[in-house]
């Protein structure tokens, strides 16, 4: 929680020397608030002083990494607000699937190896799976470390080592430590050891206990003992009580600066649940309500692409949606006689548009406007996708010296704009395509040839 | 062990209760809320969330696979009405598709004989929408609340530009306005104003503030809930209505409900994907302040209302 410049003030020795350059300790102080001056300035501040304006400058949430492969790396906690219309939610949860290491060695090393290889593009982003939490069913260590070695072979995946018995951890330790797993979990009566594992092997851990204050109480013990990175697991397996815990923690953390919830949580939303279908719809729930890591105990695209689709939804930003730079775009490798579409620089509806338009098998140009990030209807209604601007976009993009034909094609929904664009473009011929994308391929069928 | 203490939220305001069905037929309250969804910790959520499930008048132009989840039934407004009563809907929301120009372009007369068609083969209370173009709307739900009179049934959608006829319909009537704004605060505030204004009390309007689907704009309704919910439990009694949404609608729209092929494979089973992408938009909206979801798939009915039973045992 940030503190004002008259908190700080209180804590400054009232001197007013000025070595700190400044005219009075109070001028210092308020530079201090706007974080236009280091405390270090000030020669004769107190350590007791500087300890708490440091821990008022710590993000109410502690930022913890698992994992190092680009782009697989989880990388959790740091956020500022309940909702995300307050400002935005920033660092998306990531999602792991949980293999015990009774599953059988060929099983393990096929699941891990589909789940590396997953990847789905959603609006120009490349969206994956996280990573893999391996278990240590069998209570065999042996057993344990194959596991992690077939699960390290299939790549970059980020791991979660689940045991409850410190040797067993040490020993996967040892052997992974360099690509950062999360140790799960402390437990009561595994604190001390779980903990001094961490700082072994520069580990981050998730504390596991029953209930809001017995997790956060063991968050405060292993804190204690040194460990910063830290993950909290509130035993919460269901709806309600995942629901309500989150809430009360994410709450705790950014309302009341209460350190010990001030850590990303861990879920597990497949436990208790009877189907797959009540498993990612509490995943989702959970994504939307303050997981930072969700523990899967399947790995199935049908399942997996709907969860990545919320996550890429609930974690844009409210400010911006994600667009595209306008200007000609080619599907393929097309040529003075291919179509020319004409759509809006809203991501969502380019790759609609740029997908169908490939699947139609014809090469294309797509004329992309400047319609501030907006989807057709949007932007039409708002005044950002007019005859005008279509008509601008034309005339400036160049596309008239790359095509002979002078055909362009709007979106089925702003038919209407047809008229005033034959006005404006008087030299090109208006077709309106369907309203919807998919049906582009049978729509350019009938009429290109 | 350290007390914590949890820190709660003192919400002035009160989410209006509105009232649907009555005169002889099963009653449906929505709405009441002192607090965010489900977090009964702190206030109280009287009313759980219902299923209005959308049939309509004439068969569907709906994907395959959606149709075939209701076989025969869709080709009757009042079988599939009985159909909907045992997949197990709160409310029945009828669309008078048949009304689009596009379509039949059929009248006041058919939506009447509709109307009555579905009162008479279940008890449940009614939601009536029309083709959503604005003269037939104002044509059909004229006619559909009079045909329902002596009962309350919900009519949709008044927007700003048609609101009038609707509104003047439900207060000739004793029905219930939905009110319909395109995902923005304030134009849904002010839609409740000018319904208001016109003499319908707030205690009679659902506000639909746009539904956008998973993976379509879902953010957007979203956090307009979000925004709305939280407004009214403030005490600001122009948004402090009950919300209702079309995840069904929104969602069997998308490529994703719709495509077995010609899609990535890495989006997984067209079966199970369909019924998924319904029910997540749902239950994603559920999170966010809906009091009212019409939905399309059984299947996806089912996982939700599953899903608000957890939430709402305390
Ligand atoms: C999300 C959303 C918003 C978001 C903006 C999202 C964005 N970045 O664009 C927000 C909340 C900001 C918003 C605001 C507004 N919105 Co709005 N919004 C929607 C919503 C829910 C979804 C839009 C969407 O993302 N669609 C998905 C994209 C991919 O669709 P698309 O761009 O149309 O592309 C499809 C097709 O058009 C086609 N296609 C696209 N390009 C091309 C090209 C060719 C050649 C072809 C053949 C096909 C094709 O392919 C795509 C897939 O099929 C719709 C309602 C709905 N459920 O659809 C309303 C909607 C579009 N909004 C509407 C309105 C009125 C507005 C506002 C003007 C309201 C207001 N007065 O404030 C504002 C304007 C914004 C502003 N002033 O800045 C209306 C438009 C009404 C109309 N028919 O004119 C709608 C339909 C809601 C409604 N029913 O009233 N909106
Ligand atoms: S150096 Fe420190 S004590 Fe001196 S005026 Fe600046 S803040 Fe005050």
């Amino acid at each position: 929680m940030a503190l004002t410049g008259l908190d700080i003030y209180k804590l400054l020795p009232k001197t007013n020397c000025k070595q700190c350059g400044q005219p009075t300790c109070l001028a210092f102080a308020m530079k201090l608030s706007q974080k236009q001056a280091e405390l270090a300035a000030c020669p004769h501040v107190s350590d007791q002083a500087k300890q708490a304006l440091e821990a008022a400058s710590r993000p109410p949430i502690r930022l913890v990494t698992v994992g190092v492969g680009d782009g697989r790396k989880i990388e959790v906690g740091n956020e500022t607000v309940m909702c995300r219309h307050e400002k935005t939610f920033f660092h998306e949860p990531g999602y792991v699937v949980r293999i015990k290491d009774t599953a059988g060695d060929d099983e393990i090393a096929q699941t891990a190896a589909a789940i590396a290889a997953y990847g789905v593009e959603r609006v120009g982003m490349d969206l994956r799976v996280s990573g893999v939490a391996v278990e240590n069913a069998s209570k065999n260590t042996a057993a344990f470390l194959k596991a992690v070695d077939l699960v390290k072979a299939a790549g970059d995946l980020s791991l979660v080592l689940m045991s409850a018995d410190p040797a067993v951890m040490e020993a996967a330790l040892a052997k992974s430590a360099s690509s950062k797993p999360l140790i799960y979990a402390a437990t009561k009566d595994n604190a001390a050891q779980m903990a001094a594992l961490a700082l072994k092997f520069k580990c981050p851990v998730a504390v596991c206990a029953e209930g809001l204050e017995a997790a956060t109480a063991l968050a405060e013990e292993v804190n204690k003992a040194g460990v910063e990175d830290i993950v909290l697991d509130p035993g919460t397996r269901g709806f309600a009580d995942s629901l309500v815990t989150l809430t009360q923690l994410r709450r705790l953390a950014l309302k009341k600066n209460f350190r010990p919830a001030g850590y990303p949580i861990i879920t597990f939303p497949g436990e208790q649940a009877s189907s797959p279908e009540e498993e990612t719809l509490l995943a989702g729930q959970q994504v939307a309500k303050y997981a930072g890591i969700v523990v899967l105990e399947r790995f199935d695209p049908s399942t997996i692409y709907p969860l990545l689709t919320l996550r890429q939804n609930i974690y844009t930003d409210p400010q911006k949606p994600i667009q595209m730079q306008p200007g000609i775009y080619t599907i393929g490798e097309p040529g003075t006689s291919s179509p020319v579409y004409v759509t809006t620089n809203f991501s969502l509806t380019y790759f609609s548009v740029a997908g169908e338009v490939e699947g139609s098998g014809l090469p294309s140009w797509l004329l992309v406007t400047d319609s501030e990030g907006l989807s057709v209807l949007t932007a039409w209604a708002a005044g950002k996708f007019d005859a005008e601007k279509i008509a601008k976009s034309a005339k400036t993009s160049g596309i008239a010296d790359k095509v002979s034909h002078r055909k362009i094609i709007i979106p089925g929904h702003v038919a209407t704009l047809r008229g005033e664009l034959e006005d404006e473009l008087s030299d090109w011929q208006i077709m309106v395509g369907p309203r919807e994308a998919v049906d582009i391929p049978s729509f350019i069928k009938r009429t290109w040839n | 062990m350290p007390v914590v203490e949890i820190p709660t939220e003192k919400w002035k305001g009160k989410i209006r209760e509105v009232t649907l069905g009555g005169g002889g037929r099963k009653t449906v309250v929505v709405g009441g809320e002192t607090t965010l969804p489900f977090l009964h910790f702190e206030g109280e959520m009287p009313n759980r969330p219902v299923i209005a499930i959308e049939i309509q008048d004439c068969e569907p132009d709906w994907t395959g696979r959606l149709v075939s989840a209701w076989g025969d039934a869709v080709k009757d407004p009042a079988s599939w009405a009985k159909a909907a009563a045992a997949a197990g809907a709160d409310v029945i929301a009828l669309s008078l598709e048949s009304a689009h120009p596009d379509n039949q372009n059929t009248g006041a007369k058919e939506a009447e004989a509709s109307v009555k068609k579905v009162l008479d083969a279940v008890d449940l209370p009614l939601m009536v929408f029309g083709p959503y173009v604005a003269e037939k709307d104002n044509e059909v739900l004229v006619a559909a609340a009079d045909a329902a009179r002596g009962t309350v049934v919900a009519l949709g959608s008044c927007e700003e530009k048609n609101f009038r006829t609707i509104v003047a319909a439900c207060l000739a009537s004793g029905h219930v306005a939905i009110a319909k704004t395109p995902i923005e605060i304030n134009l849904a505030k002010q839609l409740n104003i000018l319904i208001t204004d016109m003499g319908l009390p707030a205690d009679r309007i659902l506000m639909d503030p746009t539904t956008g689907a998973l993976g379509y704009g879902l953010e957007y309704t979203y956090s307009v809930m979000e925004r709305l919910r939280m407004a009214g439990l403030q005490g600001d009694g122009m948004t402090g209505l009950p919300i209702m949404v079309t995840p069904g609608e929104e969602a069997w729209r998308q490529k994703e409900a719709k495509a077995a092929d010609g899609v990535p494979e890495a989006w997984g089973k067209i079966e199970d994907r369909a019924i998924i992408w319904e029910a997540m938009t749902a239950t994603s909206l559920l999170l966010a302040g809906a009091d009212v979801l019409v939905m399309r798939h059984p299947k996806a009915i089912e996982l939700v209302r599953a899903t608000v039973d957890k939430w709402m045992a305390k």
